[in-house]
């Protein structure tokens, strides 16, 4: 499967990464090149097989649903960009 | 013999000794920091101060009687852990600046024990690399030369830092951290010991996500003991993170002193890949060698989806990665650039602050995940990965732990292997395998290439089987009986 450049620029919108138009040729030829490498797993049968999603041999552990943590504002804002009081800070969304 | 050139076992006896005092150990080391650091370039941040303070403290420790192994042990962190209150960058300029208000479980364990943090070590951006070359902060030189040249190597990667620190005996030991082979190859490329332990075994906790169902951390250091006594206090339950195995946390230390005789060591035939090269087939042999002459069992096996280890791994990992860098947006830490709009700006935002790799890596990762893309990709890179742990659960009813190189080759040169980025991937061919599969894995030093450069052999283990992987990496350590030393390090001249 290869990608056109359309489908390139369409890749960046959805990964919000502003990409210039002088680096899609070479961003295509890069990303093509992955994908032609991972081509050569369609030769692999996988009819019947469940697919495996992590790492972790064991079932998903549960704990009660208590709030344990939290209350900490300063902390937790301390490296934001921008801050209004005890909120992020973000450009106008909504006219 | 040089405080520096100390193993973490050895300076932990004259510790314990009273012989030396941890201050005396640190301000060697933050001399040797200072002195190489500004060549090599393996700590993005160096604490002295801090580990003055944390040494002063370690000796407390051990006059009261309470040291353990690790107490006053000088270490280098990888900058992908979360140290509070010390700059921590994962190598990208988009953390710039971040200082992390809480403490990652693996360093909190680590500083319980009396470590002692020195700084923290450099990477490839967000652990994405085979070379630290995507560091936003520069690349890492590797302080192993090749015979007769001054050529700049790369330390391997991701946790290149970590290897250059321990190989130029700037740390005694180092956190490292593996999701492909990021702790194994650059053990490999520099003369190290590197275990990437079973997933689960050690909290990700507070560790920069990459790709979260593989992400490891563990240790590199100068000998199998010492990662041994490292991954000690490294391991153990976390409720904060919820792949974390309840289990106990066995005796590393005493499985590096167990004989192999009798063991059982599997011989993967899909290793042999078509290209090898003469040097790294012969040193395979060696190590073979070496096991049975200490009463191993030698068994061929068979893993036939090995080959399909590097491609699902460029589908699992940039998949998982796409979604765990959606938080580089701009509004909660890091940098943020301006834009017209909301949008706007994490498009800049984000084009300004990750590194081309990483840019590579989450668009793959998008594009796989697309919506009509999903099941031909990302579905289908999870079967064969599925089809991959059966590949090493069905070997391991018949062996106890495998055998395999580290990786294809000895370190190369910085600026090489970057033509295209599949190239640079191929470097993990070796490693992939049991990250995919979350078995443990380390890589041990067997030998020098024909230039003089370190190679490593790489023993697999069962899940949660630690233990047996550091009784045969032991086992070849002292067949090898690896002396040589890199051509820069502290001491050296």
């Amino acid at each position: 499967m290869s990608l056109d450049t359309a489908t390139v620029r369409r890749i960046a919108k959805l990964a919000r990464i502003r990409v210039d138009e002088a680096e899609i040729a070479t961003l295509q030829t890069e990303l093509n090149a992955i994908l032609g490498y991972v081509d050569q797993l369609n030769e692999v049968d996988v009819t019947g097989i469940e697919p495996l999603s992590g790492g972790a041999q064991m079932a998903m552990r549960l704990r009660p649903d208590i709030c344990n943590d939290g209350e900490m504002p300063e902390k937790i804002l301390a490296n934001a960009p921008d801050r209004a009081g005890e909120f992020f800070a973000v450009p106008k969304v909504v006219e | 013999m040089s405080l520096t050139d100390l193993t973490i076992a050895q300076a932990g006896a004259k510790l314990a000794a009273k012989q030396i005092s941890a201050v005396e150990l640190t301000a060697a080391h933050n001399a040797a920091v200072a002195a190489l650091n500004p060549r090599l370039n393996a700590f993005i941040t160096t604490t002295p101060e801090l580990a003055l303070e944390q040494a002063k403290a370690a000796d407390a420790m051990i006059a009261a009687g309470k040291a353990g192994p690790l107490t006053g042990i000088p270490l280098a962190i990888k900058d992908l852990f979360c140290t509070e209150g010390v700059r921590t960058t994962a190598a990208s300029k988009i953390l710039e600046p971040f200082i992390p208000p809480y403490e990652s479980t693996v360093t909190a364990q680590l500083k319980a024990a009396g470590a002692v943090c020195l700084g923290k070590a450099n990477l490839d951006e967000f652990a994405m690399g085979s070379s630290n070359i995507t560091s936003g902060y520069g690349p890492v030189e590797n302080p192993w030369k090749r015979y007769g040249s001054d050529a700049k190597l790369v330390p391997g990667g991701s946790s290149g830092g970590s290897a250059a620190a321990v190989a130029a005996r700037m740390a005694l030991g180092a956190t490292g951290t593996d999701t492909g082979g990021s702790i194994r190859q650059p053990a490999s490329f520099t003369g190290l010991a590197g275990i990437k332990p079973t997933y689960g075994r050690c909290s990700r906790y507070g560790i920069i996500a990459f790709a979260s169902s593989l992400d490891q951390a563990g240790p590199m250091a100068r000998t199998v003991e010492d990662c041994a006594i490292m991954l000690g206090a490294m391991s153990g339950f976390d409720a904060r993170d919820s792949t974390s195995a309840e289990r106990l946390v066995p005796d590393f230390r005493a499985a590096t002193a167990r004989s192999v005789k009798g063991l059982r060591i599997g011989i993967p035939a899909e290793y042999r890949v078509d290209g090898m090269s003469a040097e790294i087939a012969a040193l395979w042999e060696k190590g073979v060698a070496w096991l049975r002459e200490q009463g191993a069992e030698i068994v061929d096996i068979s893993l036939p989806h090995t080959k399909y280890g590097l491609p699902v791994y460029y589908i699992v990992a940039p998949a998982e990665a796409s979604s765990n860098l959606a938080r580089y947006d701009g509004v909660r830490f890091g940098k943020r650039v301006d834009g017209e709009d909301l949008i706007d700006m994490y498009e800049r935002t984000r084009a300004a602050g990750f590194g081309a790799e990483v840019k590579r890596r989450i668009m793959i990762g998008t594009y796989v995940l697309s919506h009509g893309y999903y099941d031909a990709y990302y579905l289908k890179a999870q079967k064969i990965r599925a089809l991959m742990l059966r590949d090493f659960t069905l070997a391991f009813d018949k062996v106890d732990a495998i055998l395999t190189p580290t990786a294809p080759s000895a370190a190369f040169g910085i600026g090489e292997k970057m033509d295209d980025p599949v190239t640079m991937y191929l470097n993990d061919v070796f490693t992939v395998p049991a990250s995919l599969a979350g078995v443990p894995a380390m890589s041990v030093p067997a030998g020098l290439s024909a230039e003089g450069l370190p190679l490593g052999l790489q023993v697999i283990g069962k899940h949660f089987d630690e233990e047996t992987v550091l009784t045969v990496s032991a086992a070849i350590e002292r067949a090898v009986n690896f002396t040589a030393k890199p051509t820069l390090m502290a001491g050296a001249n």
